[in-house]
């Protein structure tokens, strides 16, 4: 319908952007319906999103002529962008930020790092930045996941973790069940994404590759390698930030220092 | 139920000694300039109306809280230079709340000493459950316990750890009022048969005065009255 409407490229897109923000405020205004307010939150995510994408999209322009070193700052400059973002999951959480950074860093970077010396990821920047911007962005929503969850578990089970310290646990024992579990609800939706692939969703990457005119079996299997480093830096993640962020909300003294109402 | 308080002769040598003890969180005073000393085998009541600051100075004693003045001497040692595990250890906290591990009584009993390496013996366990008047409760699954029950494993459990005072968070208050007696029947027991050092933070002066032999009262923070429990409590 809108094709019809719009015979510029430019309109049509713009027209098509229009339609799908539209949709996701339907749903907002349906959650306001129910008391539940993202009015604001969402407004912002999707002004932010359409800027810095579209902004990126004009950089990736002029980065297909850039050496390939180039895209070694582009991914750091990610992994710290995914680490501010993250961490405000983590509010009141001493350390957040540092945590987030490094904790992404280290998953997406490593599994990047190995990936490309193997050959997996090609070093073309064309390449190597769209890759690595998803394993990037995945470690980033997995670490969100898992800071959220050990953040509300403590903040919940601030009595058993100070009963536990009180009888003489170290701290890492007192909320290991926690850390536990913040790691393995952090990493469903990574699991989901393998145990559905082909069956629920076609990712886009596959699409892409199929428009291209790649050979349908080589997207396809390229598209579970993607997914398969995509688990593989966000279980990294979660790993090293669920451990970070446990010993950063104890003092020196094994005293529980996130605490509801402070 | 004996309603006597303890009056066994106490060490003259203080086991515990607070000395110009204080905490501020958030600009707001918890605690200020808290000066008391217990005795081995005292039963010190510290009472006050609620938002007086009585969990927050128990919570100061097992180091929960870090104090932003003074400081706590625990056998003549600041107890700043005693690593914070063995130092709660020794300074066994029963919570107003339970707060029991899932899992079974012996598993909950059993929870300290396995944080240093030791594990009770079965006889060690009947015998602590036997203390708070619960024999033959060691297999039961906690999930099933009543309120009462379940606070009676909780000292229990701290007791399980050789604590050397007992710190008591007004154990009953979550309670009814048979519940109640039964805790403190068998707070009674465990003091008289171990001559136990014990400090009872309670909003209950009869309460206090049926358990304790001495008072401390506590009003916003600071320390206003502090003797014999019959003085304090009816001065």
């Amino acid at each position: 319908m809108l094709k019809l409407m719009f015979s510029n490229q430019l309109y049509l897109v713009l027209a098509q952007a229009l339609v799908a923000a539209i949709a996701a405020m339907v749903v907002v205004l349906l959650a306001r319906r129910r008391g539940i307010h993202l009015e604001s939150e969402t407004l912002v995510a999707m002004l932010r999103g359409i800027i810095q994408i579209t902004a990126v999209g004009s950089i990736l322009l002029l980065l297909l002529r850039a050496p390939r070193w180039t895209s070694v700052f582009l991914l750091a400059a990610m992994m710290i962008a995914a680490g501010a973002t993250s961490a405000r999951r983590a509010k009141n959480m001493p350390g957040a930020f540092r945590v987030s950074a490094w904790s992404i860093a280290f998953g997406s970077g490593s599994v990047i790092a190995v990936m490309t010396w193997l050959g997996v990821i090609d070093t073309a920047i064309t390449s190597l930045v769209p890759v690595g911007s998803m394993l990037i962005t995945n470690a980033m929503n997995t670490n969100g996941l898992a800071l959220n969850r050990f953040r509300a578990d403590v903040l919940a089970h601030a009595g058993e973790i100070e009963t536990a310290l009180a009888l003489g646990a170290d701290a890492k024992n007192s909320v290991s069940p926690y850390v536990q579990a913040a790691f393995e609800s952090s990493l469903i939706p990574a699991i989901d994404s393998l145990r559905s692939l082909g069956i629920v969703w076609i990712p886009g990457l596959m699409a892409g590759m199929l428009l291209s005119g790649a050979r349908p079996v080589y997207a396809a299997i390229y598209q579970f390698v993607v997914l398969a480093m995509i688990f593989a830096a966000s279980g990294l993640t979660s790993l090293v930030s669920t451990l970070l962020i446990r010993d950063g909300i104890f003092t020196a003294a094994q005293q529980l220092s996130l605490q509801p109402g402070r | 139920m004996d309603n006597i308080p303890v009056t066994r002769s106490p060490n003259p040598d203080p086991v515990l000694r607070t000395e110009h003890l204080g905490c501020v969180v958030n600009e707001k005073i918890l605690v200020e300039d808290v000066n008391f000393e217990v005795r081995t085998g005292e039963v010190l009541a510290i009472v006050g109306p609620s938002g007086a600051g009585k969990s927050s100075l128990l919570r100061l004693l097992n180091r929960l809280d870090e104090p932003t003045s003074g400081t706590v001497y625990l056998e003549g040692t600041d107890y700043r230079q005693i690593a914070p595990r063995e130092l709660r250890r020794r300074l066994g906290l029963v919570n107003q709340r339970p707060f029991l591990f899932p899992g079974t009584v012996e598993q909950n009993l059993q929870f300290g000493p396995l944080q240093r390496g030791e594990s009770l013996s079965k006889d060690a366990v009947d015998e602590l459950l036997s203390e708070v008047g619960l024999k033959g409760y060691a297999s039961r699954n906690v999930a099933n316990l009543s309120g009462g029950e379940a606070q009676r494993v909780s000292v229990a459990r701290t007791l399980a750890n050789s604590p050397l005072i007992l710190l008591l968070d007004e154990p009953t208050s979550a309670l009814d009022e048979t519940s109640k007696r039964e805790v403190e029947a068998s707070i009674q027991r465990v003091v008289r048969d171990q001559g136990l050092t014990c400090i009872l933070v309670t909003h209950d002066t009869a309460q206090a005065a049926r358990l304790a032999a001495r008072a401390l009262v506590l009003e916003s923070g600071h320390v206003v009255r502090n003797g014999p429990i019959n003085e304090v409590l009816h001065a």
